[in-house]
């Protein structure tokens, strides 16, 4: 899938969250550039605290951003505001990990999808509920059994079909896709991540899918970014970032995965300790307290971006592969 | 090559067994609480005695053909008195309720949901008013504005607004953080629209619930009021008052002071058994294992 | 395997009532394991593993009912006394569950729950008790235990905390250990660590373990055993090699092809299984999976096929129509 002939569509640049918890300061995001082209999957991996559900809430500006642009099909979401800005959020859809949550318990289904319709101001009810009927079936349910009901009946893979249809229904250009099987299970997860591959050919659509799983990340995306304690440590063409990581944090993450394959011996060489709090993150590189290869310039020295092979940018002092 | 899996079997999970068990006691204490409200709404049509004709030559007298419930010491049927009484319990409970939770539950859905300054104004204030203490204010209020049912009500109704308030907030602050109104948000809904849309009919349920216990606090508050010479003044009857009356002759005539307490009991243990049962169902789903 | 089970389950079943109806949560499951020997079960949410485990602790919602019987240790804890239970458990059985915020708690130091525990159950002295804590939180690889001795479980991460729980499960040297998916809630990194100290100190200690969880590739590398479980039943039962070298039940297979591999190009659809798992107040008269499975016939629609021994190759799966071993080309 040769995407990037298409143009840049989501560019992020330098950009920075941080919020206040207590009266202490959380560096949620520190100075973070990516880039998302037109029809293609940027799969975002990274564990639980690394910044990468607070990218996705910063990208459609549900967090503010402290610093840093991000824009949009040449618009600056940043510097958008009030009507302007709820405009634009019609054309980029946020899915969450926990579809049950992401619904309102009192209202009925088709009230729920044909809520878009109603915000961006589709008034006729007829045309409203001939939509809500065709996002519904193309995401594989029957409208008829499933309009008039309240998300208590359906299971956790059905109301993520269902958050789907809503993400869809006003047809837009960008999907946030935040872990969005995680909560579901294997026989399921596989069922959506289809079904996401499916409605991104048929809606012709963009997506920035954020998860923890690589391999989850792998079936879906065109590109790698992987994110550590708010830095963006890689990014790369997925085979390549699979195949040749440059990052040790990279590598670490892909031994770490359970191989269901009991002749594959779990990796010896697991990471040491867990990711500090985002409080107070170690100086100069993040990753130094917990990588085999740190020494003191890693502690002085923020590394930079850099270009390791074709379309492969790591940020590390002391890249896997690269003779120093 | 779509692998896309259309549910054969979309007939979901088993449908939940439509009619919740809601108990004998549940009916019963609606069916009070109707009793009580029809009579005391339309007493004036129902074919009972003034509430204030007074018959000094049977005073106190026991339960009759003439009398149901018997006379109190001015010869004042009890019946009639009873059901002019619900009158200003109910009236007061309810709109003094009214008065909490509609601006308590304003108050702290825009608390909640708005967090900031207005939170800490909100909950600031409140805190003010849960502080004063409200003997003292109900005091200074109905010396100065006189003691009639409006005064009482708009009195006690101020004085519930605190307990709505933190009610509101506190299920707000938890729906906030949910994902479907985030969901909302990113969707580019108004603030006014989600408050109505997704937050109202989530909070409203827990309020309502609530609101029922309101109100049989507030019946218990007018009639203590009623019982220290705050409330109505006599002739009219109050259920408060009634007992105050009837306290004088307990040794004689302990129906006098007992059928009124004993009616403002039965109506208090109805509501709360109204609001209990309704805060249980607050859950759209059904109960757990 | 030629040590005598430590704990046997026996034709256990779990029934519970729901507003919709009899729930069979549990339906016949027959498990051993052996001191020294551990034993996956896998199956995905609502499939029963998690009441199975709490039939094994006698843990259940008091509206349960169990039948069946629960051997351990010569013992029938089905038929043991609540004072004889508690005896029981701590010494001999302990458990680690899926979420260490909820287990610990949260206004008790790390220390007093440590030192409590190994007082109370190994009628230790306090100073020989806070040293012995020392000492286990140290072995499950917590830095400056002294220090976290005096912490509260939200001082702590994720990782850290379930490490705390493990330190108490392992305080009283117990037998059988009940990890029911320790892992769930932590990142990669953290999980594969924590996996690692659960199968070392299972070794150290020649503890009997049971692994509960809904990933394959966690049985995979670190069971002797594995038992899947579908709709409240066990459908398949091996040594772990054999499992995943022999794959019998269709469902076992499915479940392992709709795991997105790591060395498939991105873009590959995944083989899904189509449909969900049935509603468990509404039993099947034929096999549960039958619905979704694609080898299904009507002798499936009509019969459940018994857990039969398979062969000559020490596995026991539930199908009328098991895979071919050949036909399991490594997917």
């Amino acid at each position: 899938m040769a995407a990037s002939d298409n143009g840049t569509l989501l560019a992020v640049e330098n950009l920075v969250v941080e919020y206040p918890v207590g009266n202490k300061t959380v560096y949620a995001v520190s100075d973070v550039s990516l880039h998302v082209d037109r029809g293609e999957t940027l799969g975002l991996v990274g564990e639980s605290g690394c910044g990468k559900s607070t990218l996705g809430r910063a990208v459609l500006q549900l967090r503010r951003p402290t610093a840093g642009t991000v824009t949009f099909d040449g618009i600056d979401l940043t510097k958008l505001e009030g009507e302007a800005l709820r405009r634009m959020r019609r054309r980029l859809q946020l899915i969450f990990q926990d579809p049950i949550a992401s619904l309102n318990p009192r209202r009925r289904i088709g009230d729920i999808v044909a809520e878009p319709l109603v915000i961006t101001g589709v008034t006729d009810r007829d045309e409203r509920d001939l939509r809500v009927r065709a996002v519904l079936t193309a995401v594989g349910l029957d409208p008829d059994l499933t309009m008039s009901r309240l998300p208590h009946e359906f299971s956790g893979g059905q109301c993520q079909r269902i958050c789907i249809a809503r993400a869809l229904i006003l047809e837009p250009e960008l999907v946030i896709c935040d872990e969005p099987v995680s909560a579901l299970d294997v026989s399921i997860r596989a069922q959506i991540l289809n079904l996401l591959e499916d409605m991104k050919r048929r809606y012709g659509l963009t997506l920035l899918f954020i998860a923890h799983d690589l391999a989850v990340v792998k079936a879906v995306s065109d590109r790698i970014a992987v994110m550590y304690l708010g830095r963006l440590c890689e990014i790369g063409p997925t085979e390549q970032i699979f195949t040749h990581p440059a990052h040790p944090y990279t590598a670490l993450l892909l031994d770490a995965i359970p191989v269901p394959d009991p002749s594959v011996k779990p990796a010896a060489n697991v990471p040491i300790g867990e990711p500090p709090s985002p409080i107070a993150p170690p100086s100069g590189c993040r990753f130094r307290t917990r990588c085999p290869r740190a020494d003191q310039r890693c502690a002085d020295q923020v590394p930079a971006l850099r270009e390791i092979s074709p379309g492969q940018l790591a940020a590390c002092h002391h890249p896997l592969g690269v003779a120093n | 090559m779509a692998v896309l899996e259309i549910d054969d079997d979309t007939a979901l999970v088993a449908p939940v067994a439509k009619r919740r068990k809601l108990g004998g006691l549940f009916l019963c204490a609606v069916a009070w609480i109707l009793l009580i409200g029809l009579a005391a709404v339309f007493a004036a049509f129902l074919p009972i005695a003034s509430p204030t004709d007074m018959d000094m030559l049977g005073k106190r007298a026991p339960p009759s053909a003439a009398h149901w419930l018997g006379t109190d010491s001015l010869g004042r049927d009890m019946l009639s008195r009873l059901i002019y009484g619900a009158r200003v319990s109910l009236t007061v409970g309810l709109l003094s309720s009214v008065i909490g939770v509609t601006v308590g539950g304003a108050l702290g859905m825009l608390a909640g949901y708005f967090r900031g300054r207005l939170e800490t104004f909100t909950v600031g204030g409140v805190d003010v008013l849960l502080a004063f203490p409200p003997l003292v204010f109900l005091l200074a209020v109905l010396a100065y504005l006189g003691q009639t049912v409006l005064n009482i009500t708009l009195v006690i109704g101020v004085l519930s607004i605190p307990a709505f308030t933190r009610v509101a907030r506190a299920v707000t602050l938890s729906l906030s953080e949910r994902e479907f109104v985030v969901a909302a948000r990113a969707l580019g809904a108004t603030h006014s629209r989600i408050l109505l849309r997704e937050l109202l009919p989530n909070v409203s349920l827990p309020l309502v619930a609530f609101f029922l216990l309101g109100v049989a606090v507030t019946i218990v508050v007018e009639g203590a009021l009623s019982f220290l010479g705050l409330g109505v003044p006599p002739p009219a009857p109050s259920w408060g008052s009634m007992i105050a009356e009837g306290r004088e002759s307990l040794d004689i005539a302990p129906w006098l002071a007992f059928l009124p307490a004993g009616t403002m009991f039965i109506t208090v243990l109805a509501f709360n058994i109204v609001g209990d049962t309704l805060r249980a169902l607050t859950d759209p789903r059904p109960g757990a294992l | 395997m030629t040590n005598p089970p430590l704990l046997s389950v026996e034709g256990v079943s779990v029934e519970l009532p729901t507003p919709r109806g009899q729930l069979l949560a549990v339906d016949k499951v027959d498990l051993e394991v052996a001191a020294g020997r551990t034993l996956g079960v896998v199956g995905e949410s609502g499939c029963g593993k998690t009441m199975l485990s709490r039939a094994i602790l006698q843990l259940l919602p008091k509206k349960a009912a169990l039948s069946g019987r629960i051997m351990f240790d010569g013992q029938d804890m089905v038929q043991l006394s609540p004072e004889a239970l508690r005896r029981l458990r701590g010494p001999s059985l302990a458990v680690v569950f899926q979420n260490p915020m909820t287990s610990l708690n949260p206004v008790l130091t790390i220390g007093t729950q440590l030192i409590e525990t190994l007082q109370a159950h190994m009628g230790m002295a306090a100073p020989a008790a806070a040293k012995r804590g020392i000492e286990l939180l140290a072995a499950v690889g917590i830095p400056a235990p002294e220090q976290r001795l005096r912490q509260y479980p939200h001082q702590l991460s994720g990782g850290m905390r379930q490490r705390v729980a493990i330190a108490i499960a392992l305080s009283c040297e117990p037998k059988l250990l009940i990890a029911d998916e320790p892992t769930t809630a932590l990142d990669v990194t953290v999980q594969a660590q924590i996996l690692d100290l659960l199968a070392r100190e299972q070794q150290r200690r020649h503890m009997a373990m049971i692994l509960i969880t809904h990933d394959l590739g966690v049985v995979a590398g670190r069971t002797d055993e594995v038992a899947v479980m579908y709709a409240g039943r066990v459908v398949e039962r091996a040594p772990t090699t054999t499992l995943f070298s022999h794959m019998r039940m269709p469902y076992t297979a499915a479940l392992l092809a709709a795991i997105p591999k790591l060395d498939s190009p991105p873009h590959t659809a995944l083989p899904a299984i189509a449909g969900r798992p049935p509603d468990p107040t509404r039993p099947l008269r034929g096999c549960s999976f039958a619905p979704r499975c694609s080898r299904a016939d009507d002798r499936c629609q009509a019969a459940k096929p018994p857990l039969d021994t398979a062969d000559h190759i020490g596995g026991q799966y539930a199908c009328w129509h098991p895979l071919q071993p050949a036909a399991v080309a490594r997917a």
